[in-house]
């Protein structure tokens, strides 16, 4: 059975490292800055007891005061899981920093995300629309929209 | 040159015309019958009794298509392509001997004709490929030029085995020669001349121009109407032309018990196509460079010993053994063990095609 | 000797290509057959299934789910319904659970079979695979009709159980079926596993490595076929998978035959699950008491099954209301995509068909 995670004990881990970073966090969720979203992907990604190599699912929602991203992390080594979440208060330019680096998987998931959510991620290799054609105004995930 | 030369070419003009046309009506029928059974369906049904009457369904449905030609497409090209597809597989069956003296020109140099006119069918593809100035007709052209001439050597090498022991090119004088059919004594030429004809008339393994999941339909992309029908007779015309050089040469052509000598012939020529059937109906399709690999380091080598091998037998017998009786039996099993040996050997050795290139 | 000048050619393998499955597009540069650039453009088939589905009812949302993988659409329902029932605290009848494991293994089956048969099509064997496959899946199909009257958009699953119970002809039915489908997967064996060109066109092709396969989230067969054991059912089991006895087959070397071979072997497990499930199958209701007009508490979920092509995971949001705030479906086959560049740089451009055929696609969910 896959363990999920404490948000809180991650989010304390996280925060010996990096003091700042988490935004708030509970049992079911971390919640981090979005500015300092990489180095803790990294962090959790290479610490021993942690170890989450595999990105399961970039999610983007639109909460109307802010947009959220939420990853689905799952350490294949130790069976355990955590939920990520960075947030964007800039509806007209919401920018965050890519984790493809990290994650070959996020590579599609982010243009997704993008593409129907409008969220650019800095330091994406290829990021353009994907399911919508380029020149396609708006983006229809977005509660916004329509 | 007398009258009774006009007679009687102007006779087997017509025998042959009628004789391809109507094999290949046949044919059609017989392969979405016999690959209906192998896939587990049935075929054409519909269309007359048991589905026979669906090819000249087929046939009106696409005389009444729109000839479409690509508007950048090389018109004088594109139009002449069908035809100098179709022609030489007609042109094959000149000199191939329904029964014994039935035939429309024996000529004394039978089988270089073969060779020479059947590898013509290439260029009316090629045509076909260029002609239409689409990318994947071209890939199939370029595709079917390296095929038929690698192909080439191993075929024409592994005929070279029949003609060594006939001291004949005729494909009269061949059959004549077939106390037994040569693919008995000849086993190791006889597969390669085979898998080089499926390769040369380009039924599968070796469809790689038309290879529907790659290349969509290859050189008869751009074609529609009747000059596509035409493509699709031509492929047939030339299966017909392909399963009658391989009776003649090595299944003793019109030869055979009881049964009259043009039903022989005809039972064996559709043997031989049920064959490429069976191949075409459960093997997957070879990538290209395996294509490639296939003829170069597996036929070839193989062609090359067959010729050494045959010339010395031939030597042999007439030198040392003429006495022992009239037919080489012992070579005739020393053969049989060779090639099985030789191909189980060969198929050890050597890998088809490459891998990853790197660029 | 005058230099003769070569360039490469872009061809756009479709959307519109016997092989791409649908309407996906692979912009491809050869170099002669050898392929140097690839990029895969995608959203010929969106349909904006996630949008559509924040103007539904929870309950609406399911037959939308239908069209997402149409190969395996029980196993999607499946996926939606364990999402919302997470969300909204639904306890589902065991009924109902050994029913959802029968439907999702015959779905298994019947994907693999359609996935290996289109596999072979694709490398040139002229249907006869895969109408070896259909035989079987035909009869599949059958069941599924007997159950929910659907033959590809089943529809089946609801909030907190299933819409009805199985009639009584059923379980005979899928019983004969079990009982002679490991012959026929024995068949399949024989004919396939070692065709002399299948192996040449598999063995080798198309590594992915078990490093990239992580790393990349690829999920499914193709993760199993590159020496990973992760399989949803065994790692994070969902309904009652963790009551019965079935192993997950892994490749050693990520290539396309280790892929074909993980999905045939996978088909002899679902078997297996199945007898075991038509076993063990109690009697009672097929569906929880949930309100017509469910309103799930504000928060959100995520569950993921291990559909035939991979992880299946739905995030539904709630803001209490009768529709989803927000459905975001991962889609496994899309990002099993991910990779497919790394998977055909240099090789044929027959290889790119396969390696393409091997992940098994279905539009419907890459795009959604």
């Amino acid at each position: 059975m896959t363990t999920a995670l404490s948000g809180q004990e991650v989010s304390r881990q996280i925060g010996e490292r990096f003091p700042d970073a988490v935004l708030q966090s509970d049992e079911a969720a971390v919640v981090l800055r979005g500015e300092s979203l990489l180095e803790v992907a990294q962090f959790l990604k290479a610490t021993p007891g942690l170890e989450f190599d595999y990105l399961t699912s970039i999610s983007g929602v639109d909460y109307l005061d802010y947009l959220e991203v939420v990853y689905h992390l799952t350490s294949m080594k130790n069976n355990h899981s955590l939920v990520l979440k960075v947030r964007c208060w800039d509806r007209d330019k919401p920018s965050l920093p890519s984790v493809v680096s990290l994650w070959r998987g996020a590579d599609l998931q982010e243009r997704e995300a993008y593409d129907l959510v409008g969220i650019a991620f800095s330091g994406h290799p290829n990021l353009k629309r994907i399911l919508l054609w380029e020149g396609f105004e708006g983006h229809p995930l977005r509660r916004d929209y329509l | 040159m007398n009258g009774w030369d006009w007679i009687h070419w102007l006779i087997f003009v017509v025998v042959i015309l009628g004789f391809a046309l109507s094999m290949i009506i046949v044919f059609i029928w017989t392969e979405r019958k016999v690959i209906g059974r192998f896939q587990l369906r049935r075929g054409p049904n519909r269309v007359g009794p048991m589905g026979v009457l669906q090819a000249f369904a087929d046939f009106i449905k696409v005389l009444t298509k729109e000839d479409i030609v690509p508007a950048k497409a090389d018109r004088w090209v594109h139009l002449l392509a069908p035809i100098v597809a179709f022609v030489p597989a007609l042109l094959v069956l000149a000199v191939v001997p329904f029964r014994d003296g039935s035939i429309l020109a024996d000529l004394n140099i039978g089988i270089l004709y073969v060779v020479a006119i059947g590898a013509l069918g290439v260029v009316g593809i090629f045509m076909a490929g260029w002609g239409s100035n689409n990318k994947y007709s071209l890939i199939s052209a370029m595709r079917t030029a390296a095929q038929v001439v690698s192909y080439e050597v191993p075929v024409v090498l592994s005929i070279v085995g029949v003609i060594l022991i006939t001291g004949s090119l005729s494909m009269v004088t061949i059959v004549h020669e077939q106390q037994v059919p040569f693919i008995l004594l000849q086993p190791l030429g006889f597969l390669i001349f085979f898998l080089g004809t499926t390769a040369e008339i380009n039924r599968s393994p070796f469809d790689l121009l038309e290879a529907e999941s790659e290349i969509v339909a290859g050189f008869h992309i751009e074609y529609s109407g009747m000059k596509f029908a035409l493509f699709y007779l031509g492929e047939y015309a030339h299966a017909v032309a392909a399963s009658a050089v391989i009776t003649t040469l090595f299944l003793s052509g019109w030869k055979g018990p009881v049964l009259p000598p043009v039903l022989w012939f005809l039972i064996k020529v559709g043997f031989v196509f049920w064959l490429f059937l069976w191949m075409r109906s459960t093997l997957p399709r070879l990538r290209v460079d395996q294509l490639m690999g296939f003829a170069w380091k597996f036929l070839l080598p193989l062609a090359l010993f067959n010729v050494f091998l045959t010339g010395a037998e031939v030597l042999l017998w007439e030198e040392k053994m003429a006495s022992w009786g009239n037919f080489p039996w012992p070579f005739l099993f020393l053969n049989l063990a060779l090639a099985g040996g030789l191909i189980v050997l060969w198929s050890k050795f050597f890998r088809l095609g490459g891998g990853r290139v790197e660029v | 000797m005058m230099e003769l000048k070569t360039e490469p050619v872009v061809i756009n393998m479709g959307p519109q290509h016997p092989s791409t499955h649908g309407v996906f597009r692979m912009r491809v540069t050869f170099d002669g057959e050898v392929i140097v650039d690839m990029e895969p453009v995608f959203g010929y088939l969106h349909r904006g299934i996630e949008k559509l589905a924040e103007e539904r009812t929870y309950t609406q949302v399911i037959p939308l789910t239908d069209r997402l993988d149409y190969v395996a659409s029980m196993t999607n329902n499946h996926a939606y319904v364990l999402a919302v029932e997470r969300l909204a605290g639904i306890t589902v009848p065991e009924r109902a659970e050994y029913l959802r494991v029968i439907m999702d293994e015959m779905m298994r089956i019947s994907s693999h079979l359609l996935a290996v048969g289109f596999l072979l099509n694709d490398m040139g064997a002229f249907f006869t695979p895969l109408m070896y496959m259909f035989r079987e899946r035909e009869k599949l199909l059958d069941l599924f009709e007997m159950v929910c009257g659907q033959r590809l958009t089943y529809n089946y699953m609801r909030i907190g159980g299933l819409s009805h119970d199985i009639p009584p002809e059923f379980l005979p039915a899928l019983n004969r079926f079990v009982q002679e489908m490991p012959h026929f997967i024995d068949e399949y064996d024989q004919l396939l596993a070692e065709n002399e060109i299948l192996l040449a066109r598999t063995k080798g092709v198309g590594v992915l490595s078990r490093e990239l396969a992580i790393n990349a989230s690829a999920s499914g067969p193709v993760l199993r076929a590159s020496g990973v054991s992760w399989d949803i059912r065994k790692a994070d089991p969902y309904s009652v998978y963790d009551r019965f006895k079935f192993q997950v087959p892994i490749g050693t070397a990520g290539d396309i035959y280790d892929r074909y071979w993980v999905r045939i072997q996978e088909m002899r497990h679902s078997v297996r699950i199945l007898e075991q499930a038509i076993k063990g199958l109690p009697s009672g209701e097929v569906m929880a008491k949930v309100p017509p007009l469910l309103r799930p508490p504000q928060g959100e979920a995520y569950a993921h099954i291990e559909s035939p092509r991979g992880e299946l995971g739905f995030y539904v949001v709630s803001d209490n209301s009768i529709a989803p705030y927000r459905l975001h479906i991962r889609a496994p086959t899309f990002i099993n995509l991910t990779t497919l560049r790394d998977l055909v740089i240099g090789w044929k451009l027959a290889d790119a068909v396969a390696v393409f055929g091997s992940i098994d696609i279905v539009l419907g969910e890459v795009d959604r």
